[in-house]
């Protein structure tokens, strides 16, 4: 059982190419590693939503927001 | 790599862009570090993670698209001719992974791609990739406080691994369109990295709008100045070191540059122009010098904007700092300080842009005069060592400086951005702004320590009844 090209480095090591194991599972990987990148994204996008909405439920006092919020310039925010 | 001579030729560019990607890391940190520094108290950890989770984000999508890009793209394509074939790049080759040069196993590569890449791809794809970081860390200090991480990861991951590498394709490629039509010359990317990421904030900071008290009532800008200088410093001061390593990673180490029959070895640009390392580091500290003098001067004194200086004038000269002479370096470097530190505050006062650490000024407008001073200053140089390509001229370095900050930077920033604040997903909430960006952990920390505090008393009252 071997998972990769390499048994031995006694032979001609010029002849060597890939090293690492599974040698022809790239567009497999390929395609895993961009769907974990890509979940990564939206798993963060619900989650950021979700504390942010729950933050404002939890310390928003729309009071003490609106005094803050009428000395400043409401174009420019 | 059969005889020591090549040998040590192929091991030694290895090693040498490993070492430029070690000092490029220090970019980071110092951005990382300046950030933060410029953030106020309340926001210190989220600030400190938007800028962090760049590294993650657009390292593996760099590693999907941005790597292939760079040496597909470089005819537009169909701006000049058709795609290019980069089996080497794409990133399901076995060249992007561990290998040792034999023989290819996938039919798109051949003998002469494994043999050419296989020690070189790691470490090109990250010294480029370290360049990625840097664009989508020159849009995150312009847009803190108010910016949903979230949506600054998408626009990061688009200017880092996307846009930017467009432009290098373009403009920073021996056969790029850019090169071989307008004489573009942007030998250290004044434009290719520092114009785009500066479009590109700006193109972000309209749709974002300014953080909630930077403008009083009547449209006065207000100062919210670095709150922790000495971290501001000390990442300003690590941002220079970087910038040795991004200079030398802008160079090919050892290269013949003799063209017929003869072999002359040299350092050379990434045109594959001759350069030495000798020319940039004189120009580099030179146009540092500068940038620093005139900054100091024209700001007062102001040590935020003295050392935001010394970047902006090594940025001004760098287009051209491969040929240039180290005083012209300079002049170039204080001249172009001056100038983007008089705008950066009429476009605040003009347009109501709230760049918080000026990122605009200092990448994005140094980096557009850089390429456009160069084409002046370099007129009738080859832009190339092939003599069918244009020569450098100031209407081909123009029109490239405008692709730079306005195609590839402000028009996809402002876009993207739009559609994210269409979304509802670009700016925190106005509440969450006020309270500060970490309130959740602020606030559990408190009753933390007012736990610890109640258990240390009661443990106290028990031990020494008396005291109590």
């Amino acid at each position: 059982m071997a998972t990769g090209n390499v048994e031995n480095w006694t032979g001609n090591i010029a002849d060597i190419g890939a090293l690492y194991p599974f040698v022809g599972i790239e567009t497999p990987l390929v395609i895993a590693g961009v769907v974990f990148w890509i979940g990564w994204h939206v798993v963060q996008l619900r989650r950021e939503s979700a504390e942010l909405d729950e933050e404002v439920k939890k310390f928003g006092n729309s009071d003490a927001m609106r005094k803050v919020l009428d000395s400043t310039d409401p174009d420019k925010r | 790599m059969d005889n020591e001579l090549t040998a040590l030729g192929i091991i030694f560019t290895e090693f040498y862009y490993w070492v430029t990607v070690v000092f490029m890391f220090l970019i980071h940190v110092g951005f990382c570090m300046y950030e933060v520094g410029a953030t106020r108290q309340k926001n210190h950890m989220h600030t400190l993670m938007k800028n962090t989770m760049i590294i993650p984000l657009v390292t593996v999508s760099f590693y999907f698209v941005g790597w292939w890009v760079y040496f597909a793209f470089p005819n537009g394509p169909w701006i000049i001719g058709d795609l290019l074939a980069a089996p080497f790049a794409a990133a399901n080759s076995e060249l992007m992974g561990a290998h040792l040069g034999g023989p290819p196993v996938q039919g798109s590569l051949t003998a002469d791609d494994t043999a050419a890449w296989a020690r070189i791809n790691g470490v090109f794809w990250a010294a480029f990739l370290l360049f990625s970081w840097t664009a989508a860390s020159i849009v995150s200090g312009a847009v803190i406080e108010r910016i949903r991480s979230s949506a600054f990861w998408i626009l990061a991951v688009l200017i880092g691994s996307f846009f930017w590498i467009v432009d290098a394709s373009w403009g920073w490629h021996p056969d790029g369109w850019m090169v071989q039509k307008l004489g573009y010359h942007d030998a250290y990317a004044s434009g290719v990295i520092h114009a785009i990421a500066g479009g590109f904030a700006l193109g972000v900071l309209i749709p974002l709008g300014a953080r909630i008290g930077k403008f009083a009532k009547d449209g006065t800008p207000r100062n919210i100045g670095p709150r922790n200088p000495w971290l501001v410093t000390v990442g300003l001061f690590l941002i220079y070191t970087g910038f040795w390593g991004f200079y030398a990673a802008c160079n090919i180490p050892m290269f013949n540059v003799q063209g017929g029959d003869g072999v002359v070895f040299s350092a050379t640009n990434i045109y594959l122009a001759p350069t030495t390392l000798s020319a940039i580091t004189l120009n580099f500290l030179m146009s540092l010098a500068g940038g620093m003098m005139a900054a100091y001067m024209v700001s007062k004194g102001d040590a935020f904007w003295t050392y935001s200086g010394g970047l902006a004038g090594i940025i001004g000269a760098s287009a051209g700092n491969d040929l240039y002479h180290p005083i012209q370096a300079m002049f170039i470097a204080a001249a172009v300080v001056v100038i983007i530190y008089k705008l950066h505050f009429w476009v605040e006062r003009r347009f109501k842009i709230d760049d918080a650490v000026g990122a605009v000024a200092v990448h994005g407008y140094a980096g557009f005069l850089g390429v456009v001073i160069a084409g002046f200053m370099l007129w009738g140089y080859p832009a190339s060592p092939n003599p069918e390509y244009a020569t450098i001229n100031p209407l081909g370095n123009f029109i490239g400086a405008c692709i730079m900050f306005i195609v590839l930077g402000f028009i996809p920033g402002f876009t993207f951005a739009t559609i994210l604040k269409k979304m509802g997903i670009l700016r925190i909430p106005p509440e969450i702004e006020i309270l500060g960006l970490d309130i959740s952990a602020t606030e559990l920390q408190a009753h933390e320590e007012q736990a610890m505090v109640e258990a240390e008393r009661r443990a106290l009252q028990a031990s020494h009844p008396e005291t109590i």
